[in-house]
């Protein structure tokens, strides 16, 4: 059987977090009544002219900066003609042949910890359509026009990636970067970032590329591996039923986890691309470049290098914990609080990873702040509390019966029992209990009783109801169970 | 008090000779009297008026009145007016009532003019005869067998007239200069990005430019810097002050050089349009201006360049009109391509349907290199020509147009009426300023002179049009329409 090579490029287009429009001064909030927020230029009354947002200039240069990619002086946005209705003017205002980001690189990181760089080829701006709405018009389209203007970010990607894990990595590293730059909000939900995806499939060894199929419009990091999953299958299928694949766009539909075919090359449109008249080439002097490479915020490449370096997280703790600014953010947050950066990171992976996955909420959702998790940890730390306990702290403070972890440690009686006496009392207690054990324990060979004494610790940490210190504990009962032997 | 200009109006209403109201008044009526025989108005606004006169008249009674308050004009139907009828001579736009004013009409209105209505023209300014308009043609004052040019026809008429003192225009080609050469007044067009596109529905946008109709060059200057400045809602207007256009009204022409394009008096120029603009050549001579010829070697390719640009251009600004939003649309479509098919078929002219077709074919693929940027090239060259020519003289001088007012459907054939803007069209490529005055009679159809000046000289430009008008009245002259009506 031959074995088969995938091949995928991406386009993603990332809404940008400007307050108002790329050409006029509408708001770009998300989720007002349809219509209420496009003026005459989003409308694409006669006479209205577009006047270019500085902002997204300003964050599209930031994105490039990000990436190294090379930065051109001049810019010029060109008209993509074709008739939508919604599309206000029968044309969108795009980059074709001056985009603002030339070629730059990103680095991917892979579930074996490994490392690969993507090449992107280059990014421009560009503005969203309106969109149409279907139901609620009996047989008749309605046209919501908040959404046209709104800044997009077109990243397109040289096609570098082999497989639809390395495709979810690099889409999960721009998102990184763009939330990091806080040029988007990188809501996938609401539409903030969106892709298209080429994939096409050749015989392993195989120089030239095969035919690629686009599947447009994909929204979320699972349906863009399920959609590569689907069309790499239903490629290699076709041509070893020794069909051929053709150039087409394709739609992925989640519910049925498929791609269909939407148009394909001979019904493509001529976009008659040309430049627009309305607006002057976007011209960026060395200083206003200067300016924003030296405003840019630490990003996930370095932040993921400090993290290993300066704090000797793994480079697997490092990844995860730099994937996006919400998650940094927290760990920085947690780790300054506890001041462990290794007890930190078990921490956020662990307890309140876990949490999260279980009732499927993201890190800025989770009920526990991270300054709350800090100071738990550093009570674990000061030997307030012991392990056990803190798992209990926590569980309190998800739920919200405390605000902080010292009210719950409090309000539970959790405090941990150092105090020697207390605990030698509760030992001599349980050794009176415990004639039959006691007897066993000084009848057994002495490299067995190490064994036997965890029947004893589990008893004395039961009558403290889990507060006494486990090592202390431990070395204690130890001491007296020998001086019985 | 019709066949003053604006300033002797401004002088009159300043003497109290009479009020606002009072001469909005009277021009109403002779607009209600005179336009059905020139059809120069698409709408006129009557009420709108006279309230924008009683407040004009009510801020002159409290001594705030400036240069142009309580002054009548028209607007060319292309400038978008909030609440009335802006229909770019259209069917498409027929039913349309703009949201919002384009920022020249915001300027004006705060200047305190007074709007009487908006003039036909030839359908989204495309066309040299105002005969491609939805609401008809118009016709020339002078002539009624005449057309008045085009596209800002009905601006021309109505100032030749005697219905308004003054109009505003467009032109994208030729379109402010030709109709105020064919109806005897004086028409400016700006050097792009002088005055802002904003609410001025699109044909060409890197070629379109507002200015000023009138019976003088002081009015324009009067105008011009109402309407002239950087607008903050077009990133293609300049950001630059705006001199005092009257103030430069007073300077000598000694020493002027003129030059004299040679490729402007060659074959197809009518022998009585050479002859009055020779004449008019001669009487800056006597003010003291030296004349030798120039050559702009590029001319011959300016009609063809602007015929890709113009086009391309108008194919991608009129695809906002598909029936969806505002505009025209057909009855009960079958689906989305039947809407578009039908609600543009329907709403379009002929003439304007013939330009979406070129622009549309030479931006395809496959076209785009050998026709868009051929033309780019071309125009590149065009400019060149004029900034090279500038180095020499002051001003170039021709004629505006080769012919005077043609009759009536006499440019049936396309080319034919393309080649009306011959001596105007390259002016827009190159992006400088060109102002048309009249400075002889044909018959009995004006003959209007051109001048032009590099980037921004309106200034000069503008004087050197008054000086003339200093030393002859071929301004003063008016139609015989319309005398017994006064």
């Amino acid at each position: 059987m031959m074995e088969w090579e995938t091949v995928i490029g991406l386009e993603v287009h990332v809404q940008l977090a400007t307050r108002s429009k790329i050409f006029s001064g509408a708001s770009t909030a998300f989720g007002a009544e349809p219509n209420t927020q496009a003026c005459a230029v989003d409308l694409g009354m006669p006479g209205a002219l577009p006047v270019l947002n500085e902002a997204a200039v300003a964050m599209a240069v930031q994105f490039g900066l990000a990436i190294d990619a090379e930065i051109p002086e001049v810019s010029i946005f060109d008209r993509k003609n074709y008739f939508y209705p919604d599309l206000p003017k029968g044309y969108q205002t795009s980059q074709m042949y001056h985009p603002i980001v030339g070629r730059g690189e990103i680095e991917i990181s892979l579930d074996d910890g490994s490392t690969k760089r993507v090449r992107v080829h280059h990014a421009h701006l560009e503005e969203d359509a309106g969109k149409s709405l279907h139901e609620d018009f009996q047989g008749m389209t309605g046209i919501d026009l908040n959404r046209a203007g709104t800044p997009l970010l077109e990243i397109v990607s040289e096609p570098d990636m082999r497989s639809a894990k390395e495709a979810a990595a690099y889409l999960k590293a721009i998102h990184a970067i763009v939330t990091y730059l806080g040029i988007s909000d990188g809501n996938m939900a609401e539409g903030s970032m969106r892709c298209d995806v080429n994939v096409s499939v050749r015989p392993k060894g195989q120089a030239e590329f095969g035919t690629r199929a686009e599947i447009k419009n994909v929204n979320s990091f699972r349906f863009v591996e399920r959609a590569i999953a689907f069309e790499v299958e239903r490629q290699i299928e076709l041509i070893e039923d020794g069909g051929k694949v053709v150039q087409e766009t394709r739609l992925f539909d989640p519910e049925l986890d498929e791609t269909r075919s939407m148009r394909t090359k001979e019904e493509a449109n001529d976009y008659r691309y040309f430049p627009c008249p309305d607006l002057l080439p976007v011209v960026l002097d060395q200083a206003y470049v200067d300016h924003l490479r030296s405003a840019l915020p630490e990003l996930p490449s370095e932040k993921r290098a400090r993290f290993q370096d300066e704090l000797g997280l793994s480079a697997y703790d490092a990844g995860v914990l730099s994937s996006s600014r919400e998650m940094a953010e927290y760990f920085d947050i947690v780790k300054d609080t506890c001041g462990d950066a290794k007890q930190a990171a078990n921490w956020v992976q662990g307890e309140l990873a876990g949490a999260l996955n279980r009732e499927n909420l993201d890190i800025e959702q989770s009920p526990v702040s991270a300054q709350q998790l800090g100071e738990l940890v550093a009570r674990v730390l000061d030997d307030t509390i012991n392990g056990k306990a803190a798992k209990q702290v926590f569980q309190g403070l998800w739920n919200g019966e405390g605000k902080t972890a010292d009210e719950i440690i409090k309000a539970k009686g959790l405090k941990q029992v150092t105090d020697t006496g207390a605990i030698e009392s509760m030992i001599d207690q349980v050794i009176a209990d415990s004639p039959v054990q006691v007897a066993q324990y000084r009848d057994a060979e002495p490299d067995k009783r190490g064994k036997m004494i965890g029947y004893f610790v589990g008893q004395v940490m039961k009558a403290s109801r889990g507060t006494a210190n486990p090592q202390q504990v431990n070395q204690l009962l130890k001491e007296k169970l020998d001086a019985l032997c | 008090m019709h066949d003053k200009t604006l300033t002797e109006l401004a002088a009159a209403l300043d003497a109290g000779e009479f009020s606002s109201r009072e001469l909005t008044q009277n021009l109403l009526e002779r607009i209600g009297a005179l336009d059905p025989e020139i059809n120069s108005f698409i709408s006129v606004t009557g009420e709108q008026a006279l309230a924008a006169a009683d407040a004009a008249d009510a801020v002159r009674a409290k001594g705030n009145a400036g240069p142009l308050t309580g002054l009548p004009l028209a607007l060319k139907d292309i400038f978008c007016t909030l609440g009335v009828k802006t229909s770019c001579g259209s069917r498409m736009l027929d039913s349309f009532v703009s949201p919002y004013d384009a920022t020249v009409v915001e300027k004006l209105s705060e200047a305190g003019m007074v709007s009487l209505g908006k003039t036909n023209m030839d359908e989204f300014a495309m066309g040299s005869s105002n005969e491609n308009s939805h609401y008809g043609p118009v016709k020339n004052p002078w002539d009624l067998n005449a057309v008045p040019g085009g596209s800002s026809g009905g601006s021309a008429a109505a100032v030749a007239a005697g219905l308004v003192p003054a109009a505003l225009g467009t032109d994208t080609g030729g379109s402010i200069r030709q109709p105020a050469s064919f109806c005897g007044i004086t028409g400016l067009k700006p050097t792009y990005g002088r005055v802002s596109r904003y609410g001025i529905i699109a044909y060409a946008s890197s070629l379109d430019q507002a200015g000023p109709m009138a019976r003088s060059a002081e009015d324009c200057a009067l105008l011009l810097g109402a309407i002239a400045g950087h607008d903050l809602r077009d990133s293609t207007s300049v950001a630059r002050g705006v001199p005092d256009y009257r103030e430069a009204l007073g300077e000598s022409l000694s020493g002027l050089k003129i030059g004299l394009p040679k490729e402007y008096f060659g074959d197809g120029l009518d022998p009585q349009v050479e002859a009055a603009v020779r004449d008019a050549v001669k009487v800056y001579e006597s003010l003291g201006a030296t004349v030798r010829e120039v050559s702009l070697p590029h001319t011959h390719h300016a009609i063809r360049a602007y015929y890709v640009i113009a086009p391309a251009e108008a194919s991608s600004n009129l695809s906002r009109y598909d029936g969806v939003r505002f505009g025209h649309r057909c009855e009960n479509p079958t689906d989305l391509i039947d809407l578009y098919k039908r609600s543009r078929a329907e709403g379009f002219g002929e003439e304007v349907k013939r330009r979406i077709l070129m622009g549309t074919h030479t931006l395809s693929e496959g076209f785009f290199d050998a026709y868009y940027k051929k033309a780019q090239q071309v125009r590149r060259l065009i400019r060149q020509d004029f900034l090279d020519a500038f180095e020499d003289v002051d001003v170039l001088m021709g004629p505006t147009s080769p012919t005077p007012a043609f009759d009536l459907g006499a440019n049936k054939d396309p080319v034919s009426m393309y080649l009306q803007d011959i001596y105007t069209i390259a002016i827009n490529l190159a992006g400088i300023p060109g102002i048309s005055i009249p400075v002889g009679l044909a018959g009995s159809r004006p003959v209007g002179l051109q001048i032009l000046a590099p980037h921004f000289a309106e200034p000069q430009l503008l004087n050197i049009a008054h000086q003339f008008q200093q030393a002859t009245d071929w301004h003063r002259q008016q139609p015989a329409f319309g005398k017994e009506n006064a």
